[in-house]
């Protein structure tokens, strides 16, 4: 088991780098002037040319790639060139919110997915399967930026139940308010994905040999249940880790859409302002986030079952 | 010294009672300070006058586009919505805009320079008296080592407190500065590199940060970006990056006609347009800045105030003048100025824009006489196309660089179809490369012999034109070409050259006037671009929005505004 947990978080060392080269290589490939967040677009060229040399932009790419790689390694993300802050406090202050609401949103997807995927394998076929599977697919379908302007439109404008942008400040429970709308609009696709994940495993399981010998046995629908979960949980925990991932790299749209503060919003504001340095320090967390969580559910993986660590 | 001849009898209401007592002021004013009052075409929607005793208070909650809090150091970012929100209201400079009056172009006139004059002798060099008795935020004095300590933090790159990222922000929006110099403590001397008149239309860009709030806060711009310290109408109570700023009343200002009224401004950032007018549907913002076009109707039918004011921006298409572009034949230039329908682009755009007659808003006091008039004549247009060699079955074909969006655009795309439409119909055909809005603007710098430009014949890039360097030296002076600046068609054109020279050195304020509008004249006649609209700016806020009055400007007060509830 060790060294299985050390070969994998060897084999990330390379995804990691290929991570960089890729992330950098695509800011700095991207149309437009890696300084216009801080130059005017009428500024005389040699002002322009004093600004580049400051940021020590006029060095060769690799130059600058392996700067940037020398000192991330040690935790130092550079200075946004908008604000002046530290890329690294930036990104924490994101990450914060962004964890907040990933959190909220998997825990309402993951509940409803498994849920209702469960339901539609148990009643295969019946009208409640069709139905389960019908909200699966709106929830995989639907673009989730517009899902949230329509929610807006009927919680904020229409009932004035809940606002409808920004993160909130006071009380927990008024934070929590301002978590609802974009909590419920990113849970769709997890809970499309998962609804529809465990809705063919668990059918798949039902269907399976091992099944109908405990059926055979005598054994109670609750035990049964018991080890069609264990025997799903390896794909369906798969499945879940990385829609987590793709939670916790927040969602561009939907962050915007409610100007939440958290990792897409401030990468949406990152591209729009040419912030290289933010923008790479986003990209290289979000990514790193991702491969970690990876590994994470890899080891899960292995707990439930013990095939998996053998190949 | 020149003399000090003119009052200000022209200004502003407000401006002009508190100036009038006993301010002599300067030469070398722009010609839009200089301008007599004129009956506006186009006089603002704006909330309802309430009577001053009853005034003050509350607060009011903007939703502005930008995507972060505008830096807040005294050198704003985020374009001129932050000069607007975190430059004018934290602090002032030796020479603003009196945004007071909604029916003529914003008039220059004096903050914290009382008054100045220029050097007879060398015309480089100005001296500045400084208003005395102001404070900072922090109760420091405002004098001359403040504004010498300033210029230095912008300019002078071995100056211990020299920031580049400050700097970044005015420099280019300063280029005739040379040196500073103290006279005494209330009085500097400000050379430029030339002798030119438009220092004066540079200094609103240019703000006051205290020195001593400075070195309190251990020398670091960053701590200063947090708790900034001004000498403006608004302090800065509270900041969280992306979130909010919060701005609470200067209770020492010293210009007793611009106390903030209400109790506390919260600016939060919203960049996504329906995110904003749904802000304000669902009442967590009081006000917000350009709502989408389409939603307009939707708010005024809710009850919500929209203010719409013309101010300096056009919406051109600035045109090639390389060998292979047909736009060097006036005749041509001049023809598809003639062909453009502008009534239908103002229904287009729901009567949200001022139909563009020159660079110039049609009432701004340099606007002049042109003996060509921009206006919609298609049998005009097939006859100097005609004239030209060209028709309907023999069309001229260009191809324009144009973006699908873009901060200043309004409607970029929609508009360049409908004048796709209208130029074919007396022959001109018109192809469009549609770029992304950062590399069309990355572009305009390049010129249009650059790669990135494709071939194309023209560019569709909108700007302000508050003063004769933003309106027009930047594009049409021969030695704006790029790399040095905007002139990006390398246009060319020796009678606008000397007109530009002659401008730069007309100090007397009547005689400035007389240039620019003769400048103007010759400009639109010669048409180098194709003048299409200006934009007007709209706004919406809820009706307890008092106090608000939109100037013919980029720039807005908001010290007037509070909420009646």
């Amino acid at each position: 088991m060790f060294l299985y947990i050390c070969r994998r978080i060897v084999y990330t060392i390379p995804i990691a780098l290929a991570v960089a080269v890729v992330c950098f290589s695509l800011v700095h490939l991207a149309p437009g002037d890696p300084l216009s967040a801080v130059i005017p677009a009428d500024a005389p060229a040699e002002v322009v040319e004093r600004i580049i040399q400051a940021y020590g932009m006029d060095r060769p790419l690799p130059v600058q790639f392996f700067a940037w790689l020398g000192r991330a390694v040690q935790g130092d993300l550079g200075f946004s060139v908008a604000t002046g802050r530290p890329v690294t406090q930036e990104i924490g202050r994101a990450l914060g919110y962004t964890f907040v609401l990933s959190l909220a949103a998997a825990a309402i997807g993951f509940l409803f997915g498994i849920l209702f995927g469960t339901l539609a394998a148990f009643f295969q076929g019946r009208w409640s399967d069709k139905l389960v599977t019908g909200i699966a697919l709106f929830g995989v379908s639907v673009p989730h930026y517009w899902l949230g302007l329509l929610l807006v439109i009927i919680f904020s404008v229409q009932l004035d139940w809940l606002p409808s942008l920004g993160g909130g400040s006071g009380s927990w429970i008024n934070r929590a308010r301002y978590l609802v709308l974009p909590a419920i609009t990113m849970s769709f696709i997890p809970m499309g994905i998962v609804t529809r994940t465990v809705r063919s495993t668990v059918a798949d399981l039902l269907g399976s040999e091992f099944v109908t010998s405990l059926r055979a046995r005598g054994l109670g629908s609750s035990r049964i249940a018991n080890h069609v979960a264990k025997n799903a949980a390896p794909t369906v925990l798969a499945v879940m880790g990385l829609q987590f991932g793709y939670l916790l790299g927040g969602s561009i749209l939907v962050e915007t859409v409610f100007s939440w503060p958290g990792t897409g919003y401030l990468l949406n504001t990152a591209i729009f302002q040419r912030d290289i340095p933010l923008l790479q320090g986003i990209i290289l967390t979000l990514s790193m986030f991702f491969v970690a969580l990876n590994l994470l559910v890899d080891l899960l993986q292995t707990l439930f079952d013990p095939r998996v660590r053998r190949n | 010294m020149l003399p000090v001849s003119r009052t200000w009898a022209a200004i502003g209401r407000r401006r002009f009672i508190k100036f009038a007592s006993g301010i002599g002021v300067g030469v070398a004013l722009s010609v839009t300070t200089l301008s007599a009052c004129q009956p506006g075409t186009d006089v603002a929607d704006t909330p309802g006058d309430v009577p001053a005793e009853d005034a003050g208070g509350g607060t009011v909650r903007i939703g502005m586009t930008a995507s972060d809090i505008p830096l807040t150091g005294g050198a704003p970012n985020s374009g001129f919505e932050g000069v607007r929100f975190t430059g004018m209201t934290i602090y002032d400079a030796l020479v603003t805009w009196d945004l007071s009056v909604e029916d003529e172009p914003a008039p220059l006139v004096p903050q914290l320079a009382t008054d100045w004059s220029v050097d007879e002798d060398d015309p480089r060099v100005w001296t500045f008296n400084l208003r005395q008795g102001v404070t900072f935020h922090d109760g420091s004095d405002f004098n001359a080592d403040a504004v010498i300590f300033n210029f230095e933090k912008i300019f002078d790159e071995d100056a211990p407190h020299y920031d580049a990222r400050q700097s970044a922000q005015v420099v280019a929006r300063l280029p005739a500065y040379e040196s500073i110099r103290k006279v005494d403590d209330y009085t500097v001397e400000i050379t430029t590199q030339e002798p030119t008149s438009l220092l004066i239309n540079q200094l609103p860009f240019m703000f006051f940060s205290s020195p001593a709030h400075y070195e309190a806060l251990g020398e670091d711009w960053s701590a200063f970006e947090e708790d900034p310290s001004g000498t403006g109408p608004f302090m800065l109570d509270e900041l969280v990056p992306r979130e909010r700023a919060v701005l609470v009343p200067n209770p020492n200002y010293w210009d007793e006609n611009r106390m903030a009224q209400a109790d506390r401004i919260e600016l939060i950032p919203i960049p996504e347009g329906t995110t904003r007018s749904n802000a304000l549907l669902a009442g967590e913002v009081d006000w917000i800045e350009a709502p989408p076009a389409d939603t307009l109707a939707m708010l005024e039918g809710r009850g919500f105030t929209i203010t719409s004011n013309g101010y300096p921006h056009l919406w051109p298409w600035q045109f090639s003048f390389l060998d292979d572009s047909p736009w060097t034949d006036k005749r041509i230039r001049q023809a598809a100025n003639l062909a453009v329908n502008r009534d239908e682009i103002e229904a287009l755009l729901g009567g949200n824009m001022v139909q563009a007659k020159g660079i110039l808003l049609p009432d701004d006091p340099a606007f002049g006489d042109p003996e060509f008039e921009v206006r919609y004549d298609p049998d005009a247009a097939l006859e100097l196309l005609e004239e030209a060699g060209y028709g309907p079955d023999n069309p001229v074909e260009v191809t324009m660089l144009i973006s699908a969006s873009g901060s200043g655009q309004m409607q970029p795309l929609p508009m360049n179809e409908l004048i796709q439409q209208q130029l074919a119909a007396v022959g001109i055909d018109v192809n469009y490369e549609v770029l992304v809005w950062e590399t069309l603007f990355d572009n305009w710098r390049q010129g249009a012999d650059s790669p990135d430009s494709r071939g194309a014949h023209g560019t569709n890039i909108t700007f302000a034109t508050h003063d004769p360097f933003a309106a027009m030296v930047r594009f049409i002076y021969s030695e704006s070409a790029p790399p040095n600046s905007l002139n990006w068609g390398y246009y060319s054109n020796p009678e606008v050259d000397a007109l530009i020279e002659e401008l730069q050195l007309a100090f007397d304020p009547e005689e400035n006037l007389a240039v620019y509008q003769r400048l103007h004249e010759t400009l639109v006649e010669d048409a180098p671009f194709l003048f299409v609209a200006h934009d007007v700016g709209p706004r919406a806020m809820r009706s307890e929005v008092q106090g608000f009055v939109q100037a013919k400007s980029w720039f807005q007060d908001i010290t007037p505004v509070w909420m009646s509830n």
